[in-house]
């Protein structure tokens, strides 16, 4: 059996995220969008898994560079990104 | 942990994401959404750090803690005002970080499994120059973003002659680039393809003036998931993808919802130049007209007796951090019995939201405030409209005046109110350079003088 390229594969995945995203989104209230924004700022930071990789299988001194100068870079927008959505969000939920 | 547990973990940690968002739907289960957030965030590093790849690990754990230490310091202690910048910021950090892992996994396939050097496959190039070009462009593009943002460089829009063939020239260089690397591999191309892309980040953000910053911020919020979503083609990692497609929804959305905001196409703003000086020396060769100026203690006067005053903050209030004050005034007015309620208008500040953040900053209980759909009709049954640093959103020639820069955006309807409040520093035009004829109405009253200082002064003659 001839076997789907991985690259289709990720297209579906791709697309099917892109219309989960998209009715996701557009349930968020507006006066939520600030946080909105910050919090997919950190996630996007997931991008860490890859500089992870880099970081540690790598054998080349040049790729580990790379690979931790981007660990440093996401973890500034992860832990930045979700405590300052944290922030936000307490001034929401504090009054009555 | 063998690969397919890993494919399960990440497949988790991205439902999480989704429901991060999800709680975004309303503010009491924003919480629990962002409690799901983290704990998607933790799954992913920690099923990443237990691949039978990894070797290495104190260097990511010690790269984790300066980051984390860094990020969580910075956000601690920034002023609520602030927050456009530092959103800014942060998305350049992620197109950085993009292009970081799309060098290592160029100079080391191996590492992340995608072949050796020479031998990788063209697809995985092409997904790489994708990843690699739009990480580069949201790293210059956040870089100058934030420096309008935080007034380095000037808010205007710079323009220069040739601009637009320019960056269809670099557009058109970078396509053919991205093909070239899939065939050839090369880390010249590579670089040349890195180079350009920080090229045309600047320059496309350049000639964008300071309130199209709203749409601006989405627009790199968009991209930086589009760089994620490419890394992750590049990696074979569903969970990037995921993440990037949905972040990059979300910042599409986001921009389309800022573009419908301010009546304009999203291709006009790109292109930029709208807007600052130019619009305003055209408008200052017209002849003076006669306006009312007042004080605090007519504006408290007036407001005092009134039965209804709605509010419209705008990007002046965040500039004077008046929304403390301000929102002590109204507890003061309500306490009369003034009903107060609060407009939002889409654009209004610098960001999607960020009128809604600073009030909430202040204490302003979240059924007060409202957005422009929801109380635009009601300006006609209100007593008193109190304009506070906003200008063009309540621009009646946006909907009178086909002529004008303005025309066809959204506005709320301030005019309608019995009688207006105008906090504003000057007489000088809003941003885009427009002339308000509100400022002349016979029911207008000018007050001029810093947002704050005008609230304060308001308390002041109110509690006398």
């Amino acid at each position: 059996m001839e076997l789907i390229s991985p690259f289709l594969l990720g297209l579906t995945v791709f697309i099917l995220a892109v219309f989960v995203g998209y009715y996701v989104v557009w349930k968020v209230t507006p006066a939520l969008h600030s946080p909105l924004m910050s919090v997919t700022n950190a996630i996007s930071s997931v991008i860490i898994v890859g500089a992870v990789l880099a970081t540690g299988a790598a054998q080349d001194l040049c790729t580990q560079i790379f690979g931790f100068a981007a660990v440093v870079m996401a973890s500034i927008n992860i832990f930045g990104g979700f405590v300052v959505t944290r922030r936000m969000l307490n001034m929401f939920n504090t009054k009555k | 942990m063998s690969a397919n547990l890993s494919a399960l973990a990440y497949l988790v940690s991205s439902v999480f994401f989704i429901l991060a968002l999800q709680g975004l739907s309303s503010a009491k289960t924003s919480q629990r959404g962002l409690t799901f957030g983290i704990a998607g965030m933790l799954l992913a590093i920690g099923t990443t750090l237990l691949s039978p790849l990894v070797l290495n690990y104190g260097l990511i754990i010690s790269g984790i803690m300066i980051g984390g230490i860094i990020g969580t310091v910075i956000a601690q202690k920034i002023q609520m005002t602030a927050l456009p910048q530092l959103v800014a910021a942060f998305h350049s950090l992620v197109g950085l970080s993009a292009v970081c892992v799309a060098a290592a996994a160029f100079y080391e396939p191996a590492a992340f499994n995608i072949g050796h050097v020479g031998a990788i496959a063209a697809g995985s190039l092409i997904e790489m120059g994708l990843g690699v070009t739009i990480g580069a462009i949201t790293f210059t593009g956040s870089l100058v973003a934030f420096a309008k943002l935080q007034g380095l460089v000037s808010g205007n829009p710079l323009i220069f002659k040739g601009q637009h063939p320019l960056n269809a020239l670099l557009g058109i260089a970078l396509v053919i680039l991205v093909g070239l690397f899939a065939v050839s591999e090369s880390p010249l191309l590579f670089w040349a393809m890195v180079v350009l892309s920080l090229l045309l980040g600047f320059l496309l953000i350049l000639p964008i003036g300071g309130a199209d910053m709203p749409v601006v911020i989405s627009m790199l919020n968009s991209y930086s998931g589009w760089a994620a979503a490419g890394i992750g083609f590049t990696l074979g990692n569903s969970l990037l993808i995921i993440t990037g497609a949905i972040v990059g929804a979300s910042g599409a959305i986001l921009s389309y919802i800022m573009c419908k905001g301010m009546n304009r196409s999203i291709f006009n703003i790109i292109l930029g130049g709208f807007g600052g000086d130019q619009g305003a020396a055209v408008q200052k060769t017209g002849d003076q007209r006669p306006y009312k100026a007042g004080s605090a203690e007519d504006a408290a006067f007036i407001m005092k007796n009134a039965r209804s005053v709605i509010i419209v903050p705008g990007y002046g209030m965040a500039v004077a951090q008046a929304q403390h004050a301000l929102r002590e005034m109204v507890d003061l007015l309500k306490r009369d019995g003034v009903q107060v309620r609060y407009a939002i208008h889409p654009v209004a500040g610098r960001m999607p939201g960020h009128m809604n953040v600073l009030l909430a900053e202040a204490n302003v209980p979240y059924e007060d405030v409202q957005e422009l759909d929801e109380i635009n009709r009601d300006f006609a049954t209100t007593d008193v409209a109190f304009v506070i640093g906003a200008n063009d959103v309540t621009n009646p020639a946006a909907k009178t005046d086909p002529t004008s820069a303005i025309f066809g955006m959204p506005i709320l309807d301030v005019e309608k109110a019995k009688t207006v409040l105008f906090v504003k520093r000057s007489m000088a035009p809003g941003y885009a350079g427009v002339d308000n004829d509100l400022f002349y109405r016979d029911n207008t009253l000018m007050l001029f003088g810093d947002a704050k200082k005008m609230c304060e002064e308001i308390i002041k003659a109110v509690q006398e």
